[in-house]
């Protein structure tokens, strides 16, 4: 028979729950509050104007949602973006993640250097690339120019074939250091016996790396992956600084805001951010039970 | 002992690459350097470094909108948002890291869940809770909105830490006579500095980059923070951005946010990784 | 000052059962040391003493009262562990003030009973001093000065000495004897070295995988173990098991055939129930074997490894069983590798074990 928990264990837990209010009550009124909000009113027709008592319509805005062409390619250019720089960045990141874990002087000099385009501010970040994709005076265009890789300066923000591939280089640039630390931390917890015993045996170092390597790797870039597809959803600032609520690169959140702040349609952004919510929603679970695996928590 | 030519070939070509990588991560911002330098009509030329360097651009960035009043915004509130969030987090990360009680684990969850939110699904519900209080285009706004992200990830990142404390530290105490809130403030809180100085610093930064919210919640020029600021510099006309102030606004606000990351590297660095390998 | 019965405790931690069904009693002012190998549940057993964690089933009663529900603090314990577990960022003189503060002792009264513990372990000096700036053997100094302040009544003692290096551990041993003659209080000591437990114990509690498997005095455990793995665990070196069957039963000895053609005698008062080919180990200690010349109850076998120690040296000879023998013998014994020897063992010397590894009663 079980005998009961003693005092100490009971103030423990008690004491716990206490310490513990003051955060979740505060999580509760800055998160919890205003998402239950936004979904009702995803289900209204608010407007800005009145939304003390809004009008109950069902699920009409979601129907309209996803008739939206607007819509539609606004959740295209998301996944494209997602898919692209995470991809990029995934490989760029392990790329430099390689070279920092090997030894060599300078070896801290670098990781500083890495660290630059991470610790810029995101919208300082997009007008410097802006100013950089300058179709008249960017650098770039001018390179390109003068080496006569291209005849005619390429409208990179603008252009509708390249702006999404210019948003995409400039979070590929921003973003690579945060990949390439996540990767190398996990690189440096791999067990350094199987890489010095291939080394023994003289095993070329491009098999190393794709028969120990990255496997060993897989777990810590499932992570590292999913972790930044989340945020690569849910994209706004960089998106926004670069091309405005340009349709041919807006993502889902420039897509909500636009309906919500410029056109003032309460109802209808609501329901467009639940979608957002929903979508990222699935996700985090995805990533929840890929890390999950191999941690107890 | 003499090596193969494939050695040197390498070799060089891992230095080659290692240039590379730092040349491709400096240099937009060494570009931002030279173009905020460039004064009048040397702006429209290409050249690798300005041949008369001046600072019209920085004067221009401060006359043309209350930019040090808008540094100062930025100041106010990721300090003020950080504030709160450590001291709403420490005691918040014992509880979850150290104690075990029924619900634990789900309570770790949603705090992780909270801080995947994209910032859209609150905004509406947001903006509302911020007019009725009466809050709108005022900076406590902004470090209200703020605990959205920076409170789950402090939560997060000092549980972690708040986990790897001796437990015998804590039994001690306990035979002591010690109850929790005491082991806290008196055993482990001094034991934390260099966590808390690594949680603050990316919760501060964190603070500091935000955009969404600082662009909704405020309306007039003095109340923005540098995001906005330098998002919406805007020139004489329409078409015309004034880029050269534009850049020395850029620098101004990232030369100390490099000198902070550059000093805290391996503070961060443990941070960030604490945050999402290990989690 | 209190007596500490534990009452059919039991403890369980996910599946495993770590404690099952202990009962013991410590009387008052006795130093009594829980000693067993690695994961037999002693440290735990410390731990459910002083509340640190909470008891399945069972009760734990200091002085015939219950404590098992109450908090650690409001026991009158005092814990000195392993690690010495000292505040990092305050001074010792504060380390050892901490728990006093708590109980929002007077100035003076703390003040004074703080230098009284730190005069009794000679640390006056180190008072204004940060752990990280002491010595091993200091800190673990401040660690029992924190457990005196507390003026308990019962100290429990983790391990305290495992992180010392020997020569200090030998020093600490002998400082804990005068401390505890000096203090008189109720000590409970949890070691996994048996020299700790046999010098430093008025009574010990064997324990292996969660049960007590004896409770005794020293010499009672070394000389009448009541079992195979009480009288291997307590001497040093370990003793020494042979396998045999007996071949004839007198009335007060029994003749065992051990294999190889070898064969001992043993007295024991059960003689008389065993039956002839019951199989029965027979425990040597390294201690009571010599070599000889004689044909005295003796074993033979080749000297397979000769470890000199300078004193005395631990000559290995394979015996009739699977494993060598241990002899501890004189620093100047001539046995060398290669030589075949002849083994005296004295009728009296024997432990007897049946299969399942009881001890057979014993002479005096």
């Amino acid at each position: 028979m079980p005998a009961p928990r003693s005092r100490l264990t009971r103030q423990r837990v008690r004491a716990a729950w206490w310490m513990l209010a003051p955060m979740l009550i505060v999580l509760l009124l800055v998160a919890g509050w205003p998402l239950a909000r936004t979904i009702w009113l995803g289900f209204t027709e608010a407007g800005l104007a009145d939304v003390e008592a809004p009008r109950y319509i069902g699920l009409t805005n979601y129907l309209y949602l996803l008739q939206d062409p607007d819509w539609w390619r606004a959740v295209r250019n998301t996944a494209v973006f997602a898919g692209a720089s995470v991809a990029l960045e995934t490989a760029l990141g392990l790329i430099i993640a390689l070279s920092l874990n090997a030894h060599f002087r300078g070896r801290g000099m670098l990781r500083a250097a890495i660290l630059v385009p991470w610790a810029i501010p995101t919208v300082v970040s997009a007008q410097m690339w802006r100013w950089m994709f300058n179709d008249v005076f960017g650098v770039i265009n001018h390179v390109l120019l003068s080496v006569h890789a291209i005849d005619t300066p390429i409208a990179w923000t603008a252009s509708p074939d390249t702006a999404l591939l210019s948003i995409i280089l400039v979070d590929v640039w921003k973003t690579t250091p945060f990949m390439a630390l996540l990767l190398l931390a996990g690189l440096q917890m791999l067990p350094q016996e199987c890489f010095e015993s291939a080394k023994v045996d003289g095993v070329h170092p491009l098999k190393v790396f794709f028969r120990i390597t990255l496997p060993l790797l897989k777990p810590a870039l499932t992570v590292a992956i999913i972790f930044r597809v989340l945020d690569a959803l849910r994209v706004f600032d960089l998106v926004y600084v670069i091309s405005g609520n340009n349709r041919d690169t807006m993502s889902m959140s420039v897509y909500t805001r636009q309906q919500l702040v410029d056109f003032q349609d309460v109802g209808y952004g609501s329901a467009a951010a639940t979608l957002v919510f929903a979508i990222i929603a699935l996700f985090t679970v995805i990533y929840l039970s890929a890390s999950r695996a191999g941690r107890e928590l | 002992m003499r090596r193969s030519p494939q050695y040197w070939i390498g070799r060089i070509a891992f230095w080659l690459l290692l240039a590379l990588i730092a040349f491709y991560s400096v240099f937009p911002f060494y570009w931002a350097i030279a173009t905020s330098l460039k004064s009048g009509s040397a702006l429209f030329t290409v050249d690798a470094w300005p041949q008369h360097p001046a600072w019209d651009n920085y004067v221009a960035v401060f006359r043309e909108q209350p930019f040090g009043r808008n540094i100062l915004n930025s100041i106010v509130v990721a300090v003020s948002t950080v504030a709160l969030s450590l001291t709403l987090a420490v005691a918040a990360a014992y509880a979850l890291g150290r104690v075990q009680f029924r619900g634990r684990r789900l309570l770790l969850f949603v705090v992780l869940g909270v801080s995947m939110f994209p910032q859209v699904a609150v905004l509406s519900g947001m903006f509302e809770l911020i007019r009725s209080l009466g809050l709108y285009n005022h900076l406590p706004a902004l470090t209200l909105s703020y605990l959205i992200f920076t409170l789950p990830f402090t939560v997060w990142v000092l549980t972690t830490f708040m986990r790897e404390l001796p437990k015998e530290l804590e039994e001690a105490a306990i035979v002591d006579g010690a109850g929790p809130l005491t082991i806290v403030t008196r055993i482990f809180l001094p034991l934390m500095g260099p966590a808390l100085v690594t949680t603050g610093l990316l919760a501060f930064i964190a603070a500091w980059n935000e955009f969404l919210f600082a662009l909704t919640f405020t309306l007039s020029s003095e109340q923005r923070t540098v995001p906005v600021a330098i998002a919406l510099i805007s020139g004489a006309s329409s078409h015309e951005l004034p880029w050269g102030n534009i850049m020395a606004a850029s620098v101004i606000v990232t030369v100390p946010l490099i000198a902070l990351v550059l000093v805290f590297q391996r503070r961060i660095v443990s941070g960030l990784t604490a945050g999402a390998v290990k989690g | 000052m209190a007596a500490i019965t534990l009452d059919n405790v039991s403890k369980r931690f996910g599946r495993t059962e770590v404690i099952r069904d202990v009962s013991l009693s410590v009387d008052d002012g006795e130093f009594v040391v829980f000693v067993g190998p690695s994961g037999c549940g002693k440290s735990t057993l410390l731990r459910l003493i002083a509340g640190l964690e909470d008891l399945d089933s069972g009760r734990v009663l200091f002085d015939g009262d219950e404590v098992s529900m109450q908090a650690p603090s409001s026991r009158g314990i005092a814990m000195v562990f392993q690690s010495y577990a000292l505040y990092p960022h305050m001074s010792v003189y504060d380390n050892l003030a901490f728990g006093l503060k708590l109980a929002k002792a007077e100035r003076p009264q703390l003040d004074a009973r703080v230098r009284e513990a730190a005069r009794i372990l000679q640390i006056e000096t180190l008072l204004q001093r940060k752990p990280k700036e002491l010595s091993g053997g200091q800190r673990q100094r401040v660690a029992i000065g924190r457990a005196i302040v507390r003026s308990p009544r019962a100290f429990l003692f983790d391990e305290p000495l495992s992180n010392l290096d020997a020569a200090l551990r030998v020093q600490m041993r002998i400082e804990l004897a005068r401390l505890h003659r000096q203090l008189g209080t109720t000590m409970i000591y949890v070691t996994h070295d048996q020299t700790e437990a046999m010098t430093l114990a008025s009574r010990i509690v064997v324990l292996n995988q969660g049960q007590v498997e004896q409770v005794g005095t020293p010499l009672e455990l070394y000389r009448q173990p009541c079992n195979r793995f009480v009288a291997g665990f307590i001497g040093s070196p370990k003793m020494n098991f042979v396998d045999g069957r007996v071949s004839q039963v007198e009335s007060d000895t029994v003749q065992l055939d051990l294999g190889r053609g070898q064969s001992l005698a043993a007295r024991t008062p059960a003689a008389a129930t065993l039956e002839k080919g019951a199989t029965i180990t027979i425990g040597l200690r390294p201690e009571q074997l010599q070599l000889s010349d004689t044909d005295n109850a003796t074993l033979q076998g080749e000297v397979i490894a000769v470890e000199q120690l300078g004193s005395e040296a631990y000559v290995y000879v394979a015996g009739p069983g699977d494993e060598a023998l241990v002899l501890r013998c004189d620093g100047t014994t001539p046995a060398h590798v290669g030589e075949t020897v002849c083994i005296g063992v004295p009728i009296d010397a024997g432990y007897l074990f049946d299969p399942s590894g009881r001890a057979l009663p014993r002479a005096a």
